[in-house]
């Protein structure tokens, strides 16, 4: 079976005054109807992955790939007016802040209504009427009231939501989201991951999960990759993420805090030159 | 060390009163590790804003090392006393002094001398070194400009720290760092720490109290023990506790 999104030595660059600064050193993976999970810290590449699948690094910054392709059909460097068609209708990104993702001088209900009507081409009527199927979809108990409020007027947790049932309106095969929970509070951040989740089992898309919290991407997803300077460095199941073998894997997982196991003092992660060239494990 | 009575914090008049802190109460010993949790918006930073005189409209009583406290003046031994470290390393720190000047300026305020021997221990004492002296904020990580800011705080000699959120804005095993060293300082010199997290294991490690605050008012006081067992007296805390520690996927 295809995957539904192939990636295989990606690479994203940008040209500096030392030299080019490489962001993203040859990732790859294969994504099939499941939540995947990439984790790192600042400055891994993780977020850098998922602007360059969907083609939003600007010039000067440069994108290369072996493969890139989306339902077995290559999207690298397309021409920008091919990409706007896949952006959105067959894949899409929800970022970390509903604050400066949404159009603040613009009702929500519109804002939804009209990305739907953009790829589908429906009338605004049923434009309006899927918009509000869709904040229903999403657990908003009113969706007519909030379809005509304005960013402003909703609280981080329901725009997280709107930004949600805006990016899943069009059906996409492939959702990005990245750092969807990490501006919310623990109680909202719950909802709204189950909302994800449900949806994404309920439609049979492909989730790419990106955040920096390994604890909460062991209990959501499927799969993890752990990324460090710009590389794969770790591939395993969530489940098995305690049990990492690659030493800032492991180093990570020592340097959290836990309620459940109390330490006199946290372990610190000793950097190793060594772990940005390693030999990527998990792939060919 | 520190004794909140009755704290009731507003911002804004009637009929847009808003009111951040609902009497709230709380006293935390000499040398003690305080945590207050809560959710955004639950008035954790505003009680640790009005005890270092960053707000005036508060009412009720607060006491530092015996002194009471009014408005928004503090006296030179207040700050002496007390200082307090921001959330944010990008914003607490001044972008076009160097971490020399900034240091330098706040040990002259406190009437220091000897104000070059202390820049060089204070470096040490927060693991930068001396060579982070002549640089400035853009030249440092996160992690390196949050030891600038408790450099700064250490200047005064003070015995009580503020921390508002000190590691939310860095990565984990910066955070792992940065707690570690918060640890050894409180441990070297004794000091007494009132910490706002909403990690909530970030506060089981670092306090040996806290309080959990909802919609302005304290809920719950409990230990890190009570913390890291889940023994909860009302349904909030539980539930918040619960929501912190897990997903649970439906089935």
């Amino acid at each position: 079976m295809t995957p539904l999104l192939s990636v295989q030595n990606l690479r994203v660059g940008f040209p500096t005054r030392s030299g080019l600064f490489q962001a993203v050193r040859g990732v790859s993976f294969d994504l099939g109807r499941e939540r995947l999970g990439v984790v790192g810290e600042s400055g891994s590449g993780k977020s850098m992955t998922g602007r360059a699948i969907l083609g939003l690094v600007r010039p000067p910054g440069r994108v290369t790939a072996d493969r890139l392709d989306l339902d077995g059909e290559p999207i690298l460097n397309l021409p920008e007016s091919r990409m706007r068609r896949l952006r959105g209708a067959r894949i899409s990104m929800v970022m970390q802040d509903p604050k400066f993702s949404l159009n603040p001088v613009m009702t929500v209900g519109r804002q939804i209504a009209e990305g739907y009507r953009l790829h589908t081409g429906t009338s605004r009527a049923q434009a309006r009427a899927k918009a509000l199927e869709m904040l229903a979809a999403v657990q908003i108990h009113d969706p007519e009231r909030v379809f005509d409020a304005y960013p402003h007027e909703v609280s981080g947790g329901m725009g997280q939501r709107v930004m949600i049932a805006m990016m899943l309106a069009p059906d996409p095969q492939v959702l990005i989201a990245d750092e969807p929970t990490s501006a919310l509070d623990v109680s909202v951040r719950n909802e709204v991951l189950r909302i994800l989740d449900r949806l994404v089992s309920a439609r049979g898309m492909g989730l790419i999960f990106i955040s920096h919290d390994l604890n909460l991407v062991a209990q959501f997803c499927d799969r993890v990759l752990i990324m460090y300077a710009g590389r794969v460095v770790e591939e395993l199941p969530a489940r098995d993420l305690h049990a990492a073998k690659h030493p800032y894997t492991q180093g990570l997982l020592d340097s959290l805090p836990r309620l459940d196991r109390p330490v006199e003092r946290l372990a610190t992660l000793q950097r190793q030159a060594g772990w940005r060239d390693a030999p990527e494990e998990g792939t060919p | 060390m520190l004794t909140v009575e009755d704290l009731d914090v507003w911002f804004g008049h009637a009929p847009e009163r808003v009111d951040a802190v609902k009497s709230a109460s709380f006293a935390v010993r000499q040398g003690e590790s305080f945590g207050l949790v809560g959710e955004s918006g639950s008035g954790k930073s505003t009680i640790l804003r009005a005890v270092a005189g960053l707000v005036d409209t508060w009412s009720g009583r607060i006491k530092v090392g015996g002194e009471t406290v009014a408005g928004r003046h503090r006296s030179r031994g207040f700050h002496k006393t007390v200082q307090m470290v921001f959330q944010d390393p990008y914003a607490s720190l001044h972008p076009r002094h160097s971490v020399d000047r900034v240091l330098s300026e706040t040990l002259h305020l406190q009437g220091m001398v000897g104000i070059d021997a202390r820049i060089t221990r204070l470096l040490d004492q927060v693991g930068l070194g001396r060579g982070f002296r002549f640089r400035y904020p853009h030249q440092l990580s996160g992690g390196q400009r949050q030891r600038v800011a408790i450099a700064r705080a250490l200047a005064a000699e003070p015995k009580l720290l503020l921390l508002d959120e000190p590691t939310s804005a860095l990565d984990v095993s910066v955070q792992a760092e940065i707690l570690n060293l918060l640890c050894d300082i409180r441990a070297e010199r004794g000091l007494t720490y009132v910490m706002v997290s909403h990690d909530l294991a970030v506060v089981a490690h670092m306090c040996d109290r806290l309080a959990v605050m909802r919609q302005g008012r304290i809920v719950e006081d409990m230990d890190a023990a009570g913390l890291r067992a889940g023994r909860a007296q009302g349904d909030y805390a539980r539930k918040l506790i619960a929501a912190s520690t897990r997903y649970v996927r439906e089935a």
